[in-house]
């Protein structure tokens, strides 16, 4: 997290820097989606610094990764399969321990803390795990008798409507191993609705499920954060998350490429110049003279990054060079277009 | 470790325990609860302590059936004819040697590798069951199944014994013969001595289920350990070492049955089976609290 400049912070920075610089000992600036932050609670409800994993076998599957979600917010962390979010999500939970890095829950140091305060977190983890023996209702009601903070007087109630609220009271006692995919997905995310929860971290919730299964997690999730919830959702598609989010993080290969709100990644993508013209190579030697940055020739076209510059001087520029200029485009990519750029190859590599 | 050791500050804030949850032993003993309900309503425990039971009975219906022991069987044989309640005696004997520590391999070996297995255990670590805490309610669980385990042996036997022969007056085997009360509560101490040498047994089986992702692996590696020592300990060249072996012990409770009852057979046992869940709590411990968790 750096606190650079003004506005003025290279654009491929990593963090909120830009629109969102929260100074030390300031209260927290109107925001255009204030999230709903209840008093008392941590503005930050994951931080991490340098977070980094590396397995036994050498492989460094985590590197350096310094998130910072905002209390309220709906964080999407995004990438392609392999890229690291299933790890970095088992070592916020404190499920494996960091080779090096540190991290935050709820403002709680963890893994120090995570008795203390795992019990606020609900989460999903690689996909449902149950006992398949074991009634839908059976397994909450396990889940909920190993938390030494709930209480047993209310768990039946709390269990019914945790089932209710994911659509599953009807076939709460059927067996587990007699579920469909997108029921034991629910019942996971039912397990984290035993409690009010100020932290949801759901690892691929909508994964296996069907187009209906998929819009109806994600009104549930829309649910949990109306409720005031921080909802941390990975997923490795980005349209599964557009809708829902205010944040992103994307990672690639092991690393936070970038961290932001939604508007600071289409904002990442809107800062290009297109010209349209005869003399590509003269209009190539104008926009490198101005200082604009990632300049392209093309057919009878030539592009670079805008930064701060204005579209109407450099067309005067052009124009005063000579640069026959048949057509001027600022092009702005699509969020999809950016987020293939950021995760390279794009998604679901194998190997 | 537990929520009410949190400072008042803490407590205030959004961390502090939900009203209505019970502190002190309430959240250890419901956790306990479920775990036992889950192993107690497994077809496969059930069916083990089904064998458990089964077996007396036919060791009763043949002991029956050839006119009682002709002295070359196994301890306690003999007296069964005379008096059905050394068929518990008999039977607790026979299933030592292999039934019994299969049985507690079967659940210790399960404990932590069927969560892993299963997947829930990240679950139960996220909910947050707390690692110390869940370990311990597993190694309970582990403990109370043995127990069950020698009981349900016990009570099958006394039962088959009862129907099958005559019950009397128990002739310990120092001689000497104490009343039908005196002669059950020395099989109840048989028994809780027979449970602590599979609760030993246990400890190990819960170090080995924390190594491995396999149940089925853990299972093996228990029941060949076990297997393992029984064997050194009928070799006679292995003798500097039998007293350390693990199973080395677990027929000394014939010294309960003289009179007086105890000695340093017996001592020996229980410092031995205190060992050895020291030892393997320890690793247990030590192997899970710092085991990143990826299954």
């Amino acid at each position: 997290m750096s606190v650079a400049g003004q506005g003025a912070g290279p654009r491929d920075e990593i963090g909120f820097g830009r629109e969102d610089p929260p100074p030390a000992g300031e209260r927290q600036p109107a925001r255009p989606r204030p999230p709903a932050v209840a008093p008392g609670w941590p503005a930050v409800a994951i931080s991490s610094t340098g977070l980094s994993k590396r397995f036994r076998g050498g492989q460094l599957a985590v590197d350096g990764v310094s998130l910072a979600v905002p209390a309220g917010s709906v964080y999407g962390f995004l990438g392609p399969n392999g890229s690291g979010k299933t790890t970095t999500i088992r070592m916020l939970l404190g499920l494996i321990y960091p080779t090096s890095g540190e991290h935050e829950l709820l403002g709680t140091p963890m893994p120090g803390g995570a008795t203390a305060v795992l019990s606020r977190v609900g989460s999903l983890v690689e996909g449902p795990a149950f006992h398949p023996q074991l009634s839908g209702r059976a397994n909450l009601a396990r889940c909920d008798a190993a938390d030494r903070t709930a209480d047993p007087a209310t768990a039946a109630d709390r269990i019914s409507a945790a089932l209710d609220r994911v659509g599953l009271l009807a076939a709460a006692r059927k067996r587990y191993r007699a579920y469909s995919l997108g029921m034991k997905q629910r019942l996971a995310i039912a397990a984290g609705l035993l409690q009010p929860r100020e932290l949801m971290i759901l690892d691929e919730p909508t994964n296996g499920l069907d187009p209906q299964g998929t819009r109806e997690v994600r009104s549930l999730i829309r649910e949990i954060a109306a409720g005031g919830t921080t909802v941390f959702v990975s997923s490795h598609l980005l349209a599964e998350v557009e809708q829902i989010s205010t944040h992103v993080g994307v990672m690639r290969t092991g690393q936070l490429v970038f961290q932001g709100t939604l508007a600071d990644l289409r904002n990442r993508g809107a800062a290009r110049i297109l010209v349209r013209t005869a003399d590509p190579e003269q209009a190539v030697k104008v926009l490198a003279g101005r200082g604009l940055a990632d300049v392209r020739a093309g057919d009878h076209e030539a592009s670079a990054q805008l930064g701060e510059q204005r579209p109407e001087e450099i067309n005067a520029a052009l124009v005063h060079a000579g640069v026959p200029v048949a057509g001027l485009e600022t092009p702005r990519p699509s969020l999809e277009d950016l987020f293939v750029e950021l995760t390279g190859e794009g998604f679901d590599v194998n190997g | 470790m537990s929520t009410a050791d949190l400072s008042p500050a803490r407590a205030a804030g959004a961390g502090a325990r939900r009203p209505g949850a019970a502190g002190g032993a309430g959240p250890w003993l419901r956790f306990l609860r479920s775990e036992l309900r889950l192993i107690f309503g497994r077809v496969r425990n059930l069916a083990l302590l089904a064998v458990l039971a089964g077996i007396p009975v036919l060791i009763g219906v043949a002991l029956k059936l050839s006119g009682g022991g002709d002295g070359g069987g196994p301890a306690f044989f003999d007296q069964v004819a005379g008096n059905g309640v050394f068929l518990a005696f008999a039977s607790l004997t026979v299933l030592l040697t292999l039934v019994l520590p299969l049985a507690i391999a079967v659940v210790s070996g399960d404990s932590m590798a069927g969560e892993a297995s299963h997947g829930t255990l990240r679950y139960l670590l996220a909910v947050p069951a707390g690692r110390t805490r869940l370990l311990a309610v597993k190694y309970a669980s582990v403990v109370i199944f043995g127990l069950a385990a020698c009981a349900t042996v016990a009570a099958a036997a006394l039962i088959v014994g009862a129907i099958l022969f005559p019950v009397g007056p128990v002739t310990l085997l120092s001689g000497n013969t104490v009343s039908l009360g005196a002669g059950l509560f020395r099989l109840l101490l048989v028994v809780l001595y027979v449970a602590a040498a599979m609760a030993a047994l246990g400890a190990i089986g819960l170090a080995v289920s924390t190594f491995t992702e396999h149940p089925i692996g853990a299972i093996a590696a228990i029941l060949v350990l076990a297997v393992a020592s029984e064997v050194s300990d009928a070799v006679p060249q292995f003798s500097a070492v039998h007293p350390y072996l693990p199973s080395h012990w677990w027929l000394s409770f014939g010294a309960i049955l003289r009179s007086p009852a105890g000695g340093p057979e017996l001592t020996h046992g229980l410092l031995s089976f205190a060992v050895y869940v020291i030892i393997f709590a320890a690793i247990a411990w030590a192997r899970f609290t710092s085991a990143d968790v990826t299954s």
